[in-house]
């Protein structure tokens, strides 16, 4: 019995099922608390005033952003190495559900520019990261898209996602070096284990994070299960269709 | 693999090849840039490395389909990858190929071109260093596009989405070391940056486009 069994698909159907209605329970309820905890029973921030209730979206939905490419690049790893479908068809569910993250990240950080920053949009390490890692979703989704043969576009995706890791990786430290920005650094560092946001915000910040976090694995199973479920519909039409 | 070399090369050169069409290509862009941002000198000036860049980088890419796209019609890349010879070896070869027929002479034309627009004198070596590391890095980063998009029939589009965003590190430090050795602000690690990337994308990209033809040729 190893975890590796959980990866077909027979298995994965039957225990998503019950698991699903439970994750996206606990998303909306943590997401929700946090949300309406955030905006109306927290007090406004010293320099930001009613701005700072941006972050209960902006945050968690650029964390999200990010782990789920790393996440895509986990599947696609196990993939090409162990070659399970439910992972392959897993990195194809996120990355709709990562693009949209990046997107909410990036209007809502336009957003709260313009009260602090004075302007939407600024040529910011951090903002311009972003917008490339935007561009590495669409030219993912866009290689999945153009593939017909379903085996192929796994493998081809899955190296597009490995090679275009590195260069993310890389643009990052690259843009870094162009430009130095007008954002600030991270505020919940997580491997010093300290944080800049005070308590107050801290609460309804981390509940958040974490029903983003839920709702994410919520999605992309859901997505999962009606990508084995396309699957399966394709072979059955398949079989009709070379019986008759 | 060198006789590879010498037919790849043959082929873009003779009718059809496509070789000078990058050329003219770049030409027209460094030509069609004033018309938009109109003839002041000084805007020119500024702006002249990072259009060099840019237009160096479309011309590049406009050659790229060709690197694997006619050889996959015709059945000659699945002879090559039962040859001999490695296909991670011929997908550098012909990375080499489309960079001695795009990538050298764009750098060569490119100080050039930075005479029409304006470029400050102190950057055309500056310019013809950053493009002569950068430009391999751009030939090796396409191929692995062009190898991912060869069994599409409509790939040319889905590979400039593609390879564009994986050409960023490049064009930033490229263009940052024009930048910096105007400035005189130091421009020898930019340009050492642009000289890494080619290396690492030289050294490990042919193992991912060799991957992918395969799995391509299926």
């Amino acid at each position: 019995m190893s975890m590796w069994e959980y990866a077909n698909p027979k298995k994965f159907m039957d225990w998503t099922a019950p698991v699903l209605p439970w994750a996206f329970g606990i998303a909306g309820l943590l997401t929700g608390v946090g949300l309406v905890w955030g905006f109306f029973f927290t007090p406004e921030a010293e320099l930001f005033g009613a701005t700072v209730k941006i972050i209960y979206l902006h945050v968690p939905a650029a964390l999200m952003a990010i782990n789920a490419w790393f996440m895509m690049l986990v599947a696609s790893l196990i993939w090409v190495i162990r070659r399970h479908h439910v992972s392959a068809l897993a990195a194809r569910a996120a990355a709709p559900v990562g693009m949209v993250m990046t997107v909410i990240a990036l209007a809502t950080g336009a957003l709260w520019g313009i009260p602090t920053w004075g302007t939407y949009w600024v040529w910011d390490p951090r903002l311009t990261s972003f917008m490339i890692l935007f561009l590495f979703y669409l030219g993912y989704i866009a290689l999945w898209e153009a593939i017909e043969d379903p085996d192929t576009a796994a493998d081809l995706t899955a190296i597009l996602c490995i090679v275009g890791s590195v260069f993310a990786i890389l643009s990052r430290y690259a843009v870094r070096f162009w430009n130095q920005g007008l954002h600030q650094g991270t505020s919940v560092p997580v491997v010093t284990g300290g944080r800049t946001v005070a308590d107050v915000y801290w609460v309804p910040l981390l509940m958040c994070m974490i029903g983003f976090g839920v709702l994410f694995v919520a999605l992309v199973l859901l997505r999962t299960r009606t990508e084995i479920r396309l699957r399966r519909m394709r072979a059955l039409t398949a079989r009709t269709t070379r019986a008759a | 693999m060198k006789a590879l070399l010498w037919r790849d090369l043959a082929l873009a050169v003779r009718a059809g090849g496509g070789f000078g069409l990058g050329l003219a290509f770049f030409l027209i862009v460094v030509v069609l840039v004033p018309f938009g941002v109109g003839p002041d000198r000084t805007i020119l000036s500024a702006i002249a490395p990072g259009i060099l860049w840019v237009a160096a980088l479309l011309a590049a890419l406009l050659s790229l389909d060709r690197i694997f796209a006619l050889d996959y019609e015709d059945g000659a890349l699945a002879l090559l990858a039962t040859a001999p010879v490695p296909l991670e070896g011929v997908a550098l070869v012909k990375a080499l190929a489309h960079w001695i027929t795009t990538g050298l002479p764009l750098t060569l034309v490119a100080p050039l071109l930075g005479f029409f627009l304006n470029m400050d004198p102190a950057a055309y070596a500056y310019m013809f260093a950053s493009l002569a590391l950068g430009t391999p890095a751009l030939s090796v980063i396409g191929s692995f596009g062009a190898a991912l998009t060869v069994g599409l029939r409509r790939g040319g589009l889905l590979l400039s989405l593609l390879v564009l965003p994986l050409y960023v590190p490049t064009l930033i430090f490229g263009a940052e070391a024009v930048r910096r050795g105007v400035d005189q602000t130091g421009a020898a690690a930019p340009l050492m940056l642009v000289g890494a990337i080619s290396l690492g994308c030289i050294a490990l990209l042919p193992f991912a486009a060799a991957a992918v033809l395969r799995i391509n040729l299926r």
